[in-house]
């Protein structure tokens, strides 16, 4: 395996927690009850926590002067590997919700899997961020039954926001080279794998929720090689603002 | 009227002896508005409180310190919500308590309609505001009712770590760079006198803390908390080289105790009057959070009363 797939591959993993982390974070403060607001906070700190291991990992992959904090700010969007699908706009609650129950779905599949990396460090962080993205998956599955099998409005509310988000859901199944360079060499997961055990998983929850699964299978991709939505612009914009502004300083 | 005036009577005397009324006991009706008023005022200035500092959660300068500020709020938000327990075991409502702090009939501390208009700010929050806090709450986890006392008892363990926190940005700014050095002084001086203004009015001008103290609710008054504060903090500011935005500030070598000059009273009135930089922003922000939470809210108990009602149908 050679090291530059490998730092790739773990720049995806803490990307993909890091922009997903940043766009949670946006809610807080703002939730529809303050239970909620915490269970989201929650789960962006949560997300956040990972993104720092991944980069920690990815930083000594490339060594020099490389840290978390320098991946994280001084990079711009086409150096950025998250999924797309994270980076998209929080929208109400339910949109935030649809697209956090896909991602949930996928990324315990994937953590399952990555446990067994033969990598061990990425083992490891897996195996720890595994409680945390079992909780994340029961509380947005939960939630999208909830608001699916609610009221008539955010039945069709939630039902909408499923369709909007899932030209954005394909590419997380979807192997490219790396994928399969990194599922080869013992270290990343069998896409294949996580996209059967995802599509059970989607059917199940959306039948109780007494919702429709969209139709299409055309999806956008691009965010692993680093060609993104027009959105993840604004999010680095503000996120990196300070210490771009004085990039010599330290916090 | 004996028999009223002999309950007051034993229920002074039981809180003269420090013990904890309980939400069963029997207390003066005036006792129990007081701690609603004082409790659920409390638990909004955590929920309202949140908004300064999420503000700055998307820009904070280093993975550490997003991390760091988010656990914060999460924090707040748990604080708000023992609090409004605590308010309920006095038989008050939370949803009437949210909309009653919506509706501006109740109030929140002044401080949180500041802006944070810089990343020092988060340092300034944490050192200053949450400082006053909790000299404030230290004082209540002997306040005489016990689920209040109890929940100031866990909050204060978490608000003392937010505090080294928040003197930690600080510190690290003023011994940064020229530019981060002015960012912190700059925070200093803006929130340097709301912050002591979190104590409230003068003593001669806080009509209800007599009754407070003689009920224990309150254990200290404003102006010896207030002092307390300002003895503790200035040499907190002399340390990392910050000065103290108070040209009368001096040590009164004969009281043990800093001078300090007079506080802006007129704008101390106005901001709790809803007139402050952020009052309109701050209640638009949790009136928006709750409006548009209202279809959430109808679904999570519509699904509940579906749920409850398909589990009656398996057990007939």
């Amino acid at each position: 395996m050679n090291n530059s797939d490998l730092y790739e591959y773990t720049l995806r993993l803490g990307d993909t927690a890091l922009i997903l982390g940043q766009r949670l974070s946006e809610w807080c403060g703002h939730g529809p009850v303050l239970e909620q607001d915490i269970a989201l906070t929650n789960i962006a700190l949560d997300q956040i926590g990972q993104a720092r291991q991944f980069l920690q990992y990815a930083a000594e992959l490339k060594g020099g002067d490389t840290t978390e904090d320098s991946l994280a700010y001084h990079r711009d969007a086409h150096q950025f590997r998250n999924l797309l699908l994270v980076e998209q706009d929080n929208g109400h609650w339910g949109d935030t919700l649809a697209r956090q129950f896909f991602f949930d779905t996928y990324n315990y599949f994937l953590f399952e899997r990555l446990m067994k990396s033969s990598d061990e460090r990425i083992s490891s962080i897996a195996q720890k961020a595994m409680k945390e993205i079992t909780y994340h998956a029961q509380w947005s599955a939960e939630w999208i039954i909830r608001l699916g099998d609610g009221t008539e409005e955010s039945h069709d509310k939630i039902q909408k926001s499923i369709n909007d988000i899932w030209m954005w859901t394909g590419e997380m199944l979807e192997a490219d080279e790396l994928d399969l360079r990194m599922h080869e060499a013992g270290i990343g997961v069998d896409l294949t794998e996580v996209t059967a055990l995802w599509n059970d998983k989607v059917d199940e929850i959306l039948k109780l929720a007494t919702l429709e699964k969209p139709e299409s299978a055309q999806h956008q991709r691009g965010g692993k090689r680093g060609v993104h939505s027009e959105k993840l612009g604004y999010v680095l914009a503000e996120m990196q603002h300070i210490p771009k502004s004085y990039p010599n300083s330290k916090w | 009227m004996g028999e009223t005036h002999s309950l007051e009577e034993r229920f002074q005397a039981y809180v003269d002896a420090e013990n904890k009324v309980e939400p069963k006991d029997w207390m003066p009706e005036k006792y129990r508005k007081t701690l609603i008023r004082q409790i659920s005022q409390h638990a909004h200035s955590e929920v309202v409180g949140m908004l300064p500092e999420a503000n700055w959660i998307t820009r904070a300068p280093s993975l550490r310190s997003k991390l760091i500020l988010l656990a914060k709020v999460q924090d707040e938000a748990g604080h708000g919500l023992y609090l409004y327990s605590a308010a309920e075991t006095l038989g008050a409502d939370r949803e009437d308590m949210i909309k009653d702090l919506l509706s501006g009939k109740a109030k929140y501390s002044s401080i949180f309609n500041y802006p944070t208009i810089s990343w020092a700010d988060m340092g300034a929050i944490g050192w200053l505001v949450d400082g006053a806090a909790i000299a404030n709450q230290v004082m209540l986890c002997r306040t005489s009712y016990g689920p209040y006392a109890r929940a100031m008892v866990r909050i204060c363990k978490e608000e003392s770590f937010h505090q080294r926190q928040g003197y930690e940005i600080m510190m690290q700014l003023a011994r940064g760079s020229e530019e981060q050095k002015a960012m912190a002084q700059d925070a200093l001086n803006r929130w340097w006198w709301p912050s002591i203004m979190m104590f409230g009015p003068r003593d001669e001008d806080s009509p209800n803390s007599a009754q407070s103290m003689k009920w224990k609710i309150k254990r200290k008054s404003n102006d010896e908390l207030r002092q307390e504060f300002i003895d503790k903090t200035v040499p907190q500011a002399e340390f990392i080289g910050l000065t103290i935005p108070d040209p009368d500030l001096k040590w009164n070598e004969e009281k043990g105790q800093y001078d300090y000059g007079e506080i802006n009273w007129e704008e101390f009135y106005q901001v709790i009057k809803g007139n402050g930089p952020c009052n309109a922003q701050r209640l638009a922000a949790r009136q928006k959070a709750y409006d548009d939470g209202k279809w959430i809210r109808e679904a999570a108990n519509a699904y509940a009363e579906k749920e409850s009602k398909r589990k009656a149908e398996k057990v007939a």
